[in-house]
């Protein structure tokens, strides 16, 4: 077959943009966990755990992991479509990519909402 | 050997500006055209004009076709051919306009009309005071020019055969140009390019001076072709010499300096063009400024430690204006003459720029030959523009912006004309049988030569000679010898040699080739500057000071073979308004 | 002056080889391209392309010393020797210095690089004040020698679907031009995560452009655009 350039998959700018908002996201995260981590100063397992039974803690590490991992998608997305260069082998690859983010949130809730 | 032939209702040699104006008629007209071009066509030598496009938009104050009509023909210093310069003064404005229609970036005023800036020769009532006429972008109007067209033509769907070298022109037993043999740089492949119609639009070949304002291409490739075609070439002892070419680099510096308001200094700080030109002064034409700075360094009166170069001052202009009207200007002062211009004046020379001669053409484009009593009969299926071309509408000096002008205008009109001419003219005829053979002929001389003459150093000497014996001022005794000189140099060229024998991308076969066309020009340039005896626009003699319109006032045609020069008369008489007859010029 | 110039001629050479010259230049010997010229003289064999010499036609573009620039305005002065010369990288090489430049211009005709405005022309110019022509500053200037594309490690990886810096470039320069009546399918057409998206801001375009032009500067507003539509 000849092997021809496609182009013009209407997610670019989506894309480009969650990424984003992603690392804003995960900026802002870090930037808190550090303010707790400097006013709390958490020095045992029972003070990270405290920490963490808090409910918005939770919410706010959610939003972190879930941003992680999306903005992982779009990145190991694009390292796929330069390295991998038949399509099946990639889509095979990216179902991967996207099953095993999918079972990190699923297991992100776990984690965070089975500590008592 | 058969050589591979391709047939195209139209074969344009050339992609600078004259050439891809006519090929987006001929492309816009749905025919079948063919562009060849040595470089990519947005490399072309249009690329590098600076100062804008003469046209009487009238946007900055009152003006009018006739008023650059007649700044055009005293310009000229009445060589010019009065019908072909009404017809382009006359056309200048629609040109513009279409070209900014396709996209051009012209600066603007605050009404948002364009931006014109005043430039050396264009006046206001016949010569009364400076006018504003010239259509810029900043100081790369060519760059914006040439890649607008090219945008256009993209749009267009031009073919384009980019680095290819036309070799020889096709003439068939009745003097019939059915197209041009060409060559791949890439494959050193040779096709022959079978049209109805073909234009040169090759553009100058301001090469054959070591001094120059031109491009490595500009190397007259048409008008080699065309002289060895048994075309004549008019008016070549005609060279313009661009007042501010920078002191030892050559590379151009804008007259539209001038027009923004900079001016010429001598070494002891003098605004010596007062003298020359009372009313004009540095705006005076191309011509008269340079002779004067000419004039000033042999006197003595030339600045630097050698005394040889003269001061461009600028910086009175102040940051503001020189960053948005001359910032081209600025980064080319300071890379190649090492001052910036916004604390220091530039040092310039006269310096080779553009070819005022070149292919016989009446103003439609058509190439025109004297033939059976008649001076000017077309040549069926030929046609050329721009630089290349002489219509003639710069007679022995041209003013400056009327080379983009003279693109424009002459482009889209070589294109209509050869629209008709293919819509008349149906069905290719049939190429003679040795087609081609003269082409192969000089590729296997060499391929085959040995020994052969440097390239290199051959085209050194014919430089060299140029420069010495055919510049700014003329000398009897040097133009004697010159003639002899050339003419020894030329029988060099015959046997020049090239080490590099690969097919491949061989420029060293490219630049052999160049230079059996540079030499024509070079031949044909001393030849008829030898004849001319007299002293009109840019050809001054230091034994005949005088214009001499009662034995000269007519058009050189030099003929390669023999080396035979004929005239024939200067049209005095234009398409709609009186004449303007032949005054003493003054500025 | 001691330079090492990359050749390959593929009628004669296997593989490409880099050679040594030592020249003897003259003091009217400015620029990198005055010692090609000269190397040229003495080895007819070497390969580049040149035109205008005073850096507006864009030819001689070349990786000089590791950075791509232009020989006619790289001054001989800031030069560390020997003065290596290689072709453009990422590009085929056809000869020498000289390369196959198909896929460049295929990205920049890819992106429709003239004026789109299917309005009836008017019997002069179109109005444009000179603030709205302030905006194609930057942008007009490009001469199309491919330093800046051949630059980009993402050109490198995906010749064939991303623009690269300079056809971006030429297309905000129509984004930006108020005649262009083209915008929406201009940005149509880069909505696509390959054509403008693989441009990762890494800003060598900018670092190598002898024109001094900003092509990540003009990629930010093609995508600032785009939000504003989007959002």
């Amino acid at each position: 077959m000849v092997k021809r350039a496609v182009v013009g998959a209407r997610y670019g700018l989506r894309d480009w943009l969650i990424q984003r908002v992603t690392a804003v996201i995960m900026a802002v995260f870090a930037l808190l966990m550090l303010v707790v981590v400097l006013f709390h100063r958490p020095a045992h397992y029972g003070d990270w755990h405290g920490l963490f039974s808090q409910q918005w803690m939770r919410l706010a590490s959610l939003l972190f992991l879930l941003s992680l991992f999306w903005h992982a998608w779009i990145g190991i997305r694009d390292i796929l479509m330069d390295y991998v260069n038949s399509a099946g082998v990639r889509l095979v690859a990216q179902v991967g990519v996207v099953l095993l983010l999918a079972g990190y949130s699923l297991w992100s809730v776990q984690i965070l909402w089975s500590l008592y | 050997m058969t050589i591979p032939r391709r047939k195209f209702d139209a074969v344009i040699v050339g992609a600078g500006g004259a050439g891809m104006r006519a090929s987006l008629q001929l492309a816009e007209a749905g025919l079948k055209v063919a562009v060849l071009s040595k470089v990519f066509p947005t490399r072309s030598h249009t690329v590098a004009a600076q100062g804008g496009i003469g046209a009487a938009l009238g946007n900055m104050g009152e003006d009018s076709w006739l008023w650059h009509m007649y700044d055009t023909i005293k310009g000229s210093d009445y060589l010019g051919d009065q019908n072909a310069i009404e017809f382009m003064c006359r056309a200048a404005p629609q040109a513009v306009y279409e070209l900014e229609h396709f996209g051009m970036p012209f600066d603007r005023n605050d009404d948002g009309t364009i931006y014109q800036r005043p430039f050396g020769g264009h006046s206001q009532n016949f010569g009364e005071r400076s006018v504003q006429r010239s259509c810029c972008a900043a100081d790369r109007t060519g760059h914006a020019m040439l890649h607008t067209l090219y945008q256009r033509n993209v749009r267009a769907n031009t073919l384009f055969f980019v680095e290819w070298m036309a070799l020889d022109l096709i003439r068939d037993a009745s003097g019939q140009v059915l197209g041009v043999s060409a060559m791949e740089m890439e494959t050193g492949e040779v096709w022959l390019f079978h049209a109805r119609a073909t234009l040169f639009a090759t553009g100058g070949a301001g090469r054959i001076y070591s001094a120059s304002t031109n491009a490595f291409i500009n190397t007259g490739d048409g008008l080699g072709m065309a002289a060895r075609a048994g075309i004549p070439l008019e008016d070549m002892e005609f060279w313009q010499f661009h007042p501010t070419g920078v002191a030892g680099a050559g590379v151009l510096i804008t007259e539209g300096v001038r027009g923004e308001g900079g001016y010429l200094l001598n070494k002891d700080g003098e605004r010596f063009m007062e003298r020359y030109a009372p009313n004009m002064k540095d705006l005076a034409s191309r011509d008269v400024v340079s002779r004067a700075m000419a004039t000033e360094i042999k006197e003595g009166r030339g600045a630097g430690k050698d005394a040889d170069y003269i001061l461009l001052k600028l910086d009175h202009l102040g940051i503001d204006v020189i960053e948005k009207r001359l910032p081209g200007i600025r980064e080319i002062a300071r890379k190649f003459a090492n001052v910036d211009p916004v604390k220091e004046p530039i040092p310039v020379v006269p310096t080779c720029h553009y070819q005022m001669g070149g292919i016989p053409t009446n103003y439609h484009g058509e190439v025109v030959v004297p033939s059976g009593g008649d001076p000017s009969q077309p040549v069926p299926g030929f046609y050329a523009a721009g630089e290349c071309g002489c219509a003639s509408v710069h007679g022995a000096n041209r003013l400056g912006t009327n080379s983009l002008t003279d693109l424009l205008v002459f482009g889209k009109e070589s294109g209509d004309t050869m629209i008709r001419f293919l819509r008349e003219n149906p069905g290719h005829k049939d190429l003679p049988a040795d087609v081609g053979d003269v082409s192969l002929a000089r590729l296997a001389r060499l391929e085959t030569q040995t020994g052969g003459e440097s390239v290199f150093e051959v085209g050194a000497e014919m430089r060299r000679t140029m420069q010495g014996h055919c510049g700014v001022f003329r000398f009897p005794d040097m133009l004697e010898s010159g003639v002899d000189k050339i003419k020894r140099t030329a029988e060099r060229v015959r046997r020049t040699g090239i080490a590099d024998k690969s097919k491949t991308f061989n420029t060293a076969r490219i630049e052999a080739l160049e230079l059996d066309n540079l030499i024509e020009v070079a031949v044909a340039t001393l030849v008829s500057a030898e004849a001319r005896k007299e002293s009109r626009g840019a050809h001054d003699r230091a034994d005949f000071h005088q214009r001499d319109d009662v034995n000269w006032l007519k058009h050189s045609l030099w003929y390669r073979e023999g080396n035979r020069l004929e005239y024939k008369p200067v049209n005095l008489q234009p398409m709609t308004v009186e004449s303007f007859e032949p005054k003493v010029r003054s500025y | 002056m001691k330079f090492e110039i990359y050749r390959y001629d593929p009628e004669q050479d296997d593989k490409p080889y880099m050679k040594s010259y030592d020249i003897e230049l003259e003091p009217s010997d400015r620029m990198l391209l005055d010692a090609l010229i000269r190397i040229k003289a003495v080895d007819d064999s070497l390969s580049l392309r040149r035109s205008c010499r005073e850096g507006v036609c864009g030819s001689d573009a070349m990786n000089i010393n590791g950075k791509n620039g232009l020989a006619c305005i790289t001054r001989l002065t800031d030069l560390k020797q020997p003065v290596q010369l290689r072709p453009l990288p990422g590009l085929p090489v056809i000869r020498d210095l000289v390369v196959d430049m198909s896929q460049f211009f295929k990205q920049y005709h890819s992106i429709k690089p003239y004026l789109q405005n299917a309005e009836v022309a008017p019997e002069k110019e179109r109005i444009q004040t000179p603030a709205e022509r302030k905006e194609l500053d930057g942008l007009y200037e490009c001469i199309l020698c491919a330093c800046c594309t051949t630059a980009c490690p993402s050109f490198w990886w995906n010749p064939d679907k991303f623009v690269g810096p300079a056809g971006l470039l030429v297309a905000y320069r129509f984004i930006a031009d108020t005649r262009d009546h083209a915008t929406s399918e201009r940005l149509d057409d880069l909505e696509d995560p390959y054509r403008l998206f693989r441009c990762h801001s890494i800003m060598n375009c900018v670092d190598v452009c002898p024109k001094g032009l900003n092509p990540t500067r003009a990629i930010g507003k093609i995508k600032d655009i785009m939000i504003k539509r989007m959002v």
